[in-house]
């Protein structure tokens, strides 16, 4: 079947079978390598990605449920270049370690600023909870984006 | 000290050089990469605990359209080998095939399909018929040496390759014992006795990224193996081996890895490599979560039974430790889990007589693998639940106990010369231990004086208490492991650092570019990192044993310091000095200085050997091999709350002082320490994983095997204590594993603290706890 999706502001194309899953269609088609595969079952988080601005479980969508809506990856927020303000607080914290597991952490931690762009901590826990991290015990991460917030903060109000 | 000075580069919590990539999302794991008519790999596994593979028919499987092929034990060479990923020879014996006639747990590899697509491969492997011939089972450790017990090893080709105990006729995969001075009559005259047995569970590493390997043929029919390992020179020897084809005709690429925690120092490459040799066309294999859970690697469960006979003042008089592992159907790691039992705790406590065996038997369950700080993890639980029984034994403050029986900078250990791994080990005296300080940073940071031994009621039903450890690790397999680096200058001034040693997001490559640039006076960024590449990097065993930074890092300083030389040789032919002068040359801020004053750029100097006078590359390959296996030092403290009422336990708080030598990168050592901690927590608490009455695997899923979340959080404090290594690079030495082991005896001394019983099986489940209490007649 065919299917339009917006991915990360631009409209897209596939060609899927019916029981394609988002997380796939994601990867081999849309050539998104950033939303990661580690359970298929909706418990780790790694496949997370945004369906018009929420943060849902890639693998267990099919992508025809989202046909038409706005995906966004973290392709989407940044590159090396010019990094999103949550990639660069995960880096200087040391929340990043073998960062499977960033880009789910990532997109739910800018949907909880988009929403609250004054978290606490018990806030981002909250948010992050369900990311599954094997790697860093999450103590720099909640760390990291709280960084991230009051950076995102100060620029807003350096900006009016 | 020699060798200390004031650092740059090292010590400073630089970012790691690969995070920013991996944040944005760049395509950098093994499964990031798409080939043209790359076909999907599916397993069949083993329905039964112990069959016998009576007939086995592929045929249907194999007329499906879109299969390409499929390989049953029928198809494959059967060159026996073991999938430890360790040095040649191997301590673990040689009882695994890549695929055989019989099956010995449930979860065994049985046949495996290539096809178009995952779902073809998927159909294809519910079409293999196979008729068993079903085997009792050994599901249970105790049994699995008792006389007539079912034999899981009755195949007459498998065998240890160095010399050591192996009868797996008795289901015995590995022994080790060993004895200083007598135990038995110091036992008898020890005025204090304490006896304590701890049995653990099967746990997994659950990295967040499954094993995934793709193979495929290049240009000049070799076998490329892009995969998620932890040891790509062992994969090419190992799958070398399995395969029947020469190690020459096999590229190992170690891409980034999603985690492995020793998961991944198992080699399981082989069966996607034949997939690959037999259709000439990329293979791809990812193993699912289910999959991961059971049929990769696991933790060895082990029953561990410690003695301790004390003088009236705490000092040990004999220390006995009894453990009996299980190493599940195949013997990976099986001896070494069983010398780290002994060598990773027995050696904290000097004392005159020691007495230590260790067995692992096979069982018809998942197989043990490495698993960060294995062998440790299974013997700290009763040496530290016994030392605690001890101190309260002795009237004695559990903390003042350790500090005053620890072993001390300058002590050497007989157990160190005693065991080593399959052989016997290599002596050392301690060159660096801020154990005791250590001790006093965790018990402030934990209140321990205000806590320790009070009644402390939350409410009704709640009540907390506090515990703590003291824990002991190694830095690599002295006189075993090698690691090796290269480097070369660039006409920028940079360098490239090419190294074996494998990062698998623990931060090894930032590791070992500061230790390089802190050599070479350069900033981080001029240290272009490239690892693990069998065709392109030189030697490393890998990433195991805490070696890393302490044996690797070795290797790229020396590497670094041989080519600062001859950066400096070739600067003073530039200033026009005598050769001879060059030692009175200084290196700062990429150049090389006289000490009049003038100064040529490294970019200079570069471009000077390549294209100007005596033009030859400036560069070097250095190997590394240690004499000692430094022992980081940790003492760990948990605060817990318990539910009387429903036997819940909740960590409140954990400290973690840490004693890792200098820290090359103190954020990158932090993180290490609290992935440990959390993970160890997880373990202590939550993790298990269980079997039914058939070995069937009853929760391969994140669902019912609950790793610890954001939510679950304790409060961490971790504590790096610093402390200054001799042998090690610019005083490092290893911090990757020791802070796994701290949970399990903390939080079980924590718990006894807090309700006035003993957990001696992990994990502390509400269940067990409850139990417990009901037994003591405490609820
Ligand atoms: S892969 Fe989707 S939640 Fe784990
Ligand atoms: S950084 Fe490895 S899983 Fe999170």
């Amino acid at each position: 079947m065919r299917l339009e999706l917006t991915i990360n502001g631009v409209p897209r194309v596939f060609e899927v079978a019916p029981e394609a899953l988002l997380i796939d269609v994601l990867r081999e088609q849309a050539g998104c390598r950033s939303v990661k595969r580690g359970c298929e079952a909706g418990d780790c988080g790694a496949c997370t990605v945004l369906v018009d601005g929420r943060p849902l479980a890639s693998c267990l969508l099919l992508a025809g449920q989202v046909a038409g809506r706005s995906i966004t990856t973290v392709e989407g927020l940044g590159t090396p270049e010019r990094p999103h303000p949550l990639m660069t607080a995960l880096v200087e914290a040391g929340a990043v370690q073998c960062g499977f597991c960033i880009p789910g952490v990532i997109l739910s931690a800018k949907a909880l600023l988009d929403e609250n762009p004054n978290p606490t901590a018990a806030d981002v826990r909250q948010a992050l909870d369900g990311h599954l991290c094997r790697c860093t015990g999450y103590v720099k991460q909640i760390e990291a984006v709280l960084n991230a917030a009051a950076r995102l903060r100060a620029g807003k109000e350096g900006a009016r | 000290m020699s060798g200390r000075r004031e650092f740059k580069v090292v010590g400073r919590s630089e970012p790691k050089i690969d995070a920013l990539g991996m944040a944005a999302g760049r395509a950098a794991y093994t499964d990031d990469i798409e080939l043209p008519g790359m076909l999907h790999a599916k397993f069949l596994w083993s329905p039964h605990a112990h069959a016998r593979i009576v007939r086995i028919d592929a045929s249907k499987a194999r007329a499906l359209p879109g299969v390409a092929c499929v390989l049953t034990h029928e198809d494959v060479p059967r060159n026996i080998h073991t999938t430890a990923g360790q040095g040649y020879p191997e301590p673990s014996p040689y009882d695994t095939r890549m695929l055989d006639a019989k099956v010995r747990y449930v979860g065994d590899r049985v046949a495996a399909v290539a096809a178009e697509t995952r779902a073809i491969a998927e159909q294809a492997v519910r079409l293999i018929e196979v008729e068993y011939e079903v085997l009792p089972a050994v599901l249970d450790l105790g049994e699995a040496m008792r006389p007539g017990a079912p034999v899981i090893h009755d195949e007459p080709d498998c065998k240890a390759v160095i010399p050591v105990p192996y009868e797996p006729q008795r289901n015995l995969a590995g022994h080790v014992d060993m004895q200083i001075g007598d135990p038995e009559r110091a036992f008898a005259a020890a005025p204090v006795q304490v006896e304590v047995t701890c049995e653990t569970h099967y746990g997994q590493h659950t990295p967040i990224e499954p094993h995934v390997t793709i193979c495929w043929l290049d240009a000049d029919n070799r076998l490329v193996i892009r995969t998620s390992t932890q040891v790509p020179f062992h994969v090419r020897r190992i799958v070398a081996q399995s395969c029947g084809i020469p190690v020459r005709r096999i590229r190992v690429i170690k891409p980034r890895i999603g985690g492995g925690f020793g998961a991944k120092q198992e080699v399981l490459e082989d069966l996607v490599a034949m997939l690959a040799l037999r259709t000439g066309r990329p293979v791809k294999h990812e193993y699912t979560r289910p999959e991961e859970f059971v049929s990769s690697r696991t933790r060895h469960p082990a029953r561990g039974r410690v003695r301790l006979g004390l003088a009236q003042d705490g000092s040990p008089q004999a220390i006995d430790l009894e453990v009996l592992v299980n190493t599940g159907a195949y013997g990976s790691h099986a001896l070494t889990v069983a010398c780290n039992c002994g060598s990773k705790t027995l050696p904290l406590y000097p004392c005159p007589n020691v007495g230590f065996r260790a067995d692992s038997v096979y069982t018809n369950l998942p197989v043990g693998g490495a698993y960060r700080g294995y062998g440790a993890t299974q013997a700290a639980f009763p040496m530290e639940v016994a030392m605690d029984v001890a101190a309260e034994k002795l009237g004695m403050d559990p903390v003042e106990l350790r500090r005053k029986i620890h072993i001390r900078e300058g002590q050497g250990s007989a157990v160190f010369r005693a065991l080593g791994e399959g052989k016997s080990g290599v002596e050392q005296k301690i060159g660096s231990c801020k154990l005791d300080e250590c001790l006093t940073r965790g018990a402030e940071a934990i209140g321990w004086k205000e806590k320790r031994g009070r009644d402390r009621h939350i409410d009704k039903r709640l009540k907390r208490g506090v515990g703590m450890c003291a824990l002991m690790q190694g830095s690599s397999i002295p006189e075993i492991d090698m690691g090796a680096a290269s480097l070369k200058l660039n006409d920028d001034g940079s360098f490239n650092l090419l190294v074996g040693a494998t990062d698998l997001g623990t931060g090894s490559d930032t590791v070992l570019a500061q230790i390089a640039a802190e050599t070479l006076d350069v900033p981080l960024d001029h240290v272009i990192v490239y690892s693990s590449d069998t065709d392109l990097t030189p030697f490393d065993v890998g990433a195991y044993a805490s070696s890393t930074t302490y044996l690797s890092g070795e290797a790229v300083r020396k590497a670094a310091a041989i080519v600062r030389e001859q950066i400096l040789a070739v600067a003073a032919g530039m200033l026009g000095l005598p050769p001879g002068d060059a030692a009175k040359l200084r290196t700062a801020d990429r150049a090389v200085h006289a000490p009049d004053g003038r100064s040529v750029t490294y970019a200079q100097v570069a471009l000077h050997a390549l294209y100007d006078a005596d033009q030859h590359q400036i560069g070097t390959i250095a190997s590394h091999i240690t004499h000692a296996s430094p022992p980081p030092f940790a003492a760990h403290f948990a605060e817990v709350e318990v539910d009387t009422e429903t036997g819940f336990c909740r960590v409140v708080k954990y400290v973690a002082a840490v004693d890792c030598g200098t820290a090359i990168n103190p954020k990158l050592a932090e993180g290490q320490t609290e992935g440990a901690v959390v993970n160890g927590i997880g373990y202590a608490l939550t993790e298990e994983l269980l079997f039914d009455q058939h070995g069937r695997c009853r929760n391969p899923n994140f669902g019912h095997y609950k790793i610890l979340s954001t939510r679950d959080l304790p409060e961490l404090v971790t504590i790096l204590v610093p402390s200054y290594e001799p042998t090690g690079p610019y005083g490092a030495k290893s911090v990757s594993e020791i802070s796994i082991n701290g949970p399990l005896p903390a939080i079980s001394n924590a718990i006894y603290d807090a309700v006035g019983v003993r957990l001696f099986r992990s994990p502390f489940t509400p269940e067990r706890i409850l139990r417990a209490l009901k037994e003591s007649g405490r609820t």
